[in-house]
């Protein structure tokens, strides 16, 4: 890696050239397509991609314009993305799962003209809403399957664009003269790409990024973890969301690393195990999920498996963290993790994809103490890292050795962070975005005066480590009607370590008490059903089976003690809880498109609940409208049973400091 | 794709025509003396009642069942008496109304195994996997992927069929039969037993077989929103006799076709 080189570049176009140059035979991007991976080379990216920049020139794309980007992680997604910077004009990325109404906001206020989609699925959701879309006009496609009897006439397939435009830079020498010429006069102060918000608060906001600022802030990264040509990622996060544009596209064509596109959504996972990335981010969504799976496997296994697998687990929980920030351990202690590494760990990453992994990220939420220290412990060298679309990602991260479980690291390289007097965190950093598309009110309301980014989270400096601690949402953290501090995240996350759980909504907030609604996981409920004899005929029934109260109950109880151990947050022990009839759903607005619960909009929509939550009373009617993924809607009715639980005493306050 | 072997038939032309053909089993007659045809590139559908004989037509029209009387013509021939392989051989693939594929093995097995009329070399040489049967093997295996791919199943490749769920067995042997790349596919009732989610994926993948490989589709199924949604004509079987034939708005509004439905008052 050469990070010399890319200061150079100030526009991503510009680093896919010096890519072919540096790095011209060494594989770019990799797509399993009929069982096999197919691979790209740096060089065979760049000639595949001028061409199709060329094609797109001859659609009518010009410099400034904006392109829709919809669709999984597929390579010819990717260079649409690289084809529309080369052109100067700006991509915007949309997820792929976004019902009609989402994407027809974002393709209308991007004043998108044309769209580069994956399939005929994304096609029709386009063409349904295209009333609300009167400046569309071109779109192009990667997957040709049941488009044959389509209308034509503003629609081709990406191969015939990028055909078309290699003829045309063969035919005439000047075609490639010019393409040249319009990189070159690609600034880095141009917008780059406008990444759409998730909406976590109210409607989504386009944040338009710069080529230069991105670049300079994947440079520092790339620097920070070591990576280079050599690593491999997969980008099996959504195109549209920023980590997956940091992440892979951008640290990939700065550091020069490939990126592998899963064969479809669903495979995701053998791929991983196939692909073998040595960089890997997860969200702890997914790092939960996992380890459920390896727990209710485990739970099948022999008696003897069981056995070593808890045994060698119990050893890396005792010693696999210290040897991994590569502390003193006893000579023993090694030993025993050495066994249980060729027994058990080695097995278990290989299973889950991870025997290569060098650096592993997990951000968006915390995450819990017991799931972290589980990867770490089997040695997995997972770290966290905080940031937003704002700040093109990165605002602080944790370098090797210096890994907690409560902290999410110090302020990346070049990054400034302060503390606002209500503890909101502010920062400034080099890939900070250049403002919101065609928004300056709430650009200039996300700003300080003095050129800060608002992040919207309360945190502090952790004294000990001098590492930034994210306790909430600023505006999220509240006080009972007797002062006590409730941050309801803190007490969700809790509830979230058992595997039983899979979702939680915590309230408390100017309320004598707290209470929470809970989702069960229906794949660790409904295994232990089965192995109980439990019969359950849907998600409502079982969710609202007295055995699974019973269960969850126990769970609670769990948590109100560890609550009663903390001097600050004893008061804030849950009262009373009830289980969700309903899985909480994006397509329903209860959880964003990356699946972080909406908590005010659930505390309308459950209204009648929250309300018999509070009043006593022992159940409660709900109905409420659910949307499927194609638009229509139904109901779903239910009669929710609420259960009251005892609360651990508070200690004296006599430690308290 | 298509088969080799038999003449060409152009799209619209009749591909397969059933002439006056009964079958009876003792005295129990099952078809009498029913005639229809088929044609190139269209969704064909057979309906009725219970115990019309619809899946007794289909069992004819494979080759699994002889006629008594009557006769089969097959791309412009007469056909003689056929076993089931031969009519195979011909072109012409089915699926069952109850699943019948191999449990124990993966999902890319099954698929290969579907391609066994296909596979050119001997077993000895297969037996050697090694140059012209690894060749073909290779081959084959390739056709088997773009039908993985075209079905959207690539995460249940290495999965055991046992272990899943029956709308996905029901789609992986819809599958099976086309690794055979057929003239002519026989569903019998491929939606049976599915969810509103998992039929209208079936009716999907149906509509894009006719429409992507060309395949003329002739279908036995219960749900009537599907047979008029997907079906270019419709044939109405009832008790063993053919009450009505045309496209899916002539038969609704057919008298016998909803006496034999709805019942008559006698």
């Amino acid at each position: 890696m050469a990070p010399n080189a890319s200061a150079a570049a100030d526009t991503f176009p510009k680093l896919l050239i010096r890519n072919a140059l540096l790095y011209g035979t060494r594989p770019a991007m990799r797509q399993k397509d009929l069982g096999i991976w197919q691979t790209w080379t740096w060089a065979e990216v760049l000639d595949i991609v001028r061409a199709y920049a060329v094609g797109l020139h001859r659609l009518g794309l010009k410099r400034g314009e904006t392109i829709a980007i919809v669709g999984a992680n597929r390579p010819k997604l990717y260079w649409s993305v690289m084809a529309a910077q080369m052109l100067g004009a700006v991509p915007v990325p949309v997820y792929a799962d976004a019902v009609a109404e989402e994407l027809s906001f974002v393709l209308a206020h991007a004043e998108v003209r044309y769209a580069a989609v994956e399939d005929q699925e994304q096609i029709d959701k386009i063409l349904s809403v295209k009333e609300r879309l009167p400046k569309l006009d071109q779109m192009v496609y990667d997957e040709e399957r049941g488009l044959r009897d389509y209308d034509h006439s503003h629609l081709r397939s990406i191969d015939d664009v990028i055909e078309d435009g290699r003829k045309a830079l063969a035919g005439d020498p000047t075609v490639a003269a010019w393409i040249d010429a319009e990189i070159a006069a690609g600034k880095g102060s141009d917008p780059s790409i406008i990444l759409y918000t998730s909406g976590t608060t109210g409607t989504s906001k386009g944040v338009v990024l710069t080529g230069e600022r991105s670049i300079k802030a994947a440079t520092d990264t790339v620097i920070f973890d070591k990576l280079n040509e050599n690593d491999v990622a997969l980008a099996y996060l959504p195109l549209a969301w920023v980590g997956d544009h940091y992440l892979n596209y951008a640290q990939g064509l700065v550091a020069g690393f490939s990126m592998a596109c899963p064969e479809n959504a669903d495979t995701a996972m053998q791929d991983l195990r196939e692909i073998g990335p040595s960089f890997y981010f997860a969200p702890p969504r997914t790092l939960e999920m996992l380890l459920t799976r390896v727990m209710i496997r485990m739970e099948d296994a022999g008696f003897l498996k069981r056995k070593m697998f808890h045994y060698f687990i119990g050893v890396a929980r005792r010693y696999g963290e210290r040897i991994l920030n590569g502390q003193q351990v006893a000579l023993t202690g090694r030993l025993l993790y050495a066994i249980g590494n060729i027994l058990v760990y080695a097995p278990l990453k290989n299973v889950l994809g991870f025997s290569r992994v060098r650096v592993a990220y997990t951000a968006g939420e915390a995450i819990g103490p017991d799931l972290f220290a589980f990867y770490r412990s089997i040695g997995l060298n997972l770290k966290q890292l905080y940031g937003q679309t704002e700040a093109f990602l990165y605002v602080t991260a944790q370098p090797d050795g210096e890994i907690y479980s409560d902290t999410v690291g110090p302020a990346c390289p070049n990054v400034d962070i302060r503390i606002a007097d209500n503890g909101e965190v502010l920062f400034k950093s080099p890939g900070m975005f250049a403002g919101y598309f065609k928004d300056d009110a709430k650009t200039a309301e996300a700003m300080t005066l003095d050129g800060y980014v608002k992040t919207g989270d309360a945190g502090f400096f952790d004294e000990k480590t001098g590492h930034l601690k994210i306790i909430d949402r600023a505006k999220d953290v509240g006080r009972l009607t007797d002062g006590t501090l409730f941050p309801p995240k803190y007490i969700e996350n809790k509830l979230k370590f058992y595997p039983n759980i899979r979702e939680v909504v915590a309230y408390g907030d100017q309320r004598d008490f707290v209470c929470v609604m809970i989702n069960i996981d229906l794949t660790a409920v409904g295994s232990w059903a089965e192995r109980n004899n439990v019969v359950y005929g849907s998600y409502q029934e079982l969710a609202g089976h007295s055995q699974v109260y019973d269960m969850v109950e126990k769970n609670v109880a769990e948590v109100n003690r560890s609550l009663a151990q903390d001097t600050v947050m004893a008061g804030a022990q849950i009262k009373r809880f009830l289980i969700l009839h309903k899985e909480l759903d994006a397509d329903d607005g209860e959880l964003t498109r990356t699946q972080k619960v909406r908590r005010g909009f659930i505390a309308d929509r459950y209204g009648a609940l929250v309300k018999a939550l509070y009043d006593g009373s022992k159940e409660a009617d709900i109905s409420t409208e659910v949307t499927f993924e194609d638009g229509r809607k139904g109901t779903i009715s239910a009669r929710v049973k609420i259960r009251d639980m005892k609360t651990e005493p508070v200690p004296a306050m006599g430690k308290a400091a | 794709m298509r088969a080799p072997g038999g003449p060409e038939v152009a799209v619209g032309d009749v591909l397969l025509s059933v002439e006056n053909v009964s079958l009876s089993f003792g005295g129990v007659k099952a078809v009498s003396d029913v005639s229809f045809d088929i044609r190139k590139g269209e969704i064909r559908a057979i309906i009725g009642p219970n115990g019309a004989g619809k899946t007794s037509m289909l069992n004819i029209i494979n080759g699994f069942y002889q006629p008594q009387q009557g006769r089969i013509m097959f791309k412009g021939e007469t056909r003689s008496k056929m076993r089931p392989h031969e009519a195979a051989d011909g072109g012409i693939a089915r699926t069952f109304q109850n699943v019948a594929l191999f449990r124990g093995m993966t999902t890319l097995d099954n698929l290969m195994a579907g391609r066994t009329l296909k596979m050119k070399k001997n077993f000895f040489w297969q037996l050697l996997r090694y140059g012209p049967a690894m060749a073909e093997e290779v081959e084959h295996r390739h056709r088997v992927e773009q039908i993985i791919d075209f079905l959207k199943i690539q995460n249940i490749r290495r999965t055991p069929v046992a272990q899943l769920p029956y709308g996905l067995q029901k789609r992986l042997e819809l599958g099976r039969a086309l690794a055979m790349e057929p003239d002519l596919l026989l569903l019998d009732e491929p939606m049976a037993g599915m969810n509103l989610e998992e039929k209208e994926d079936m009716s999907r993948f149906v509509l894009d077989v006719n429409s992507h490989f060309g395949t003329t589709i002739a279908l036995i199924e219960h749900d009537m929103g599907v047979v008029m949604d997907l079906s270019d004509r419709v044939v109405v079987l009832d008790h063993g006799i053919k009450i009505a034939d045309g496209t899916p708005d002539e038969v609704k509004g057919n008298q016998a076709v909803i006496d034999a439905y709805l019942g008559v008052a006698h």
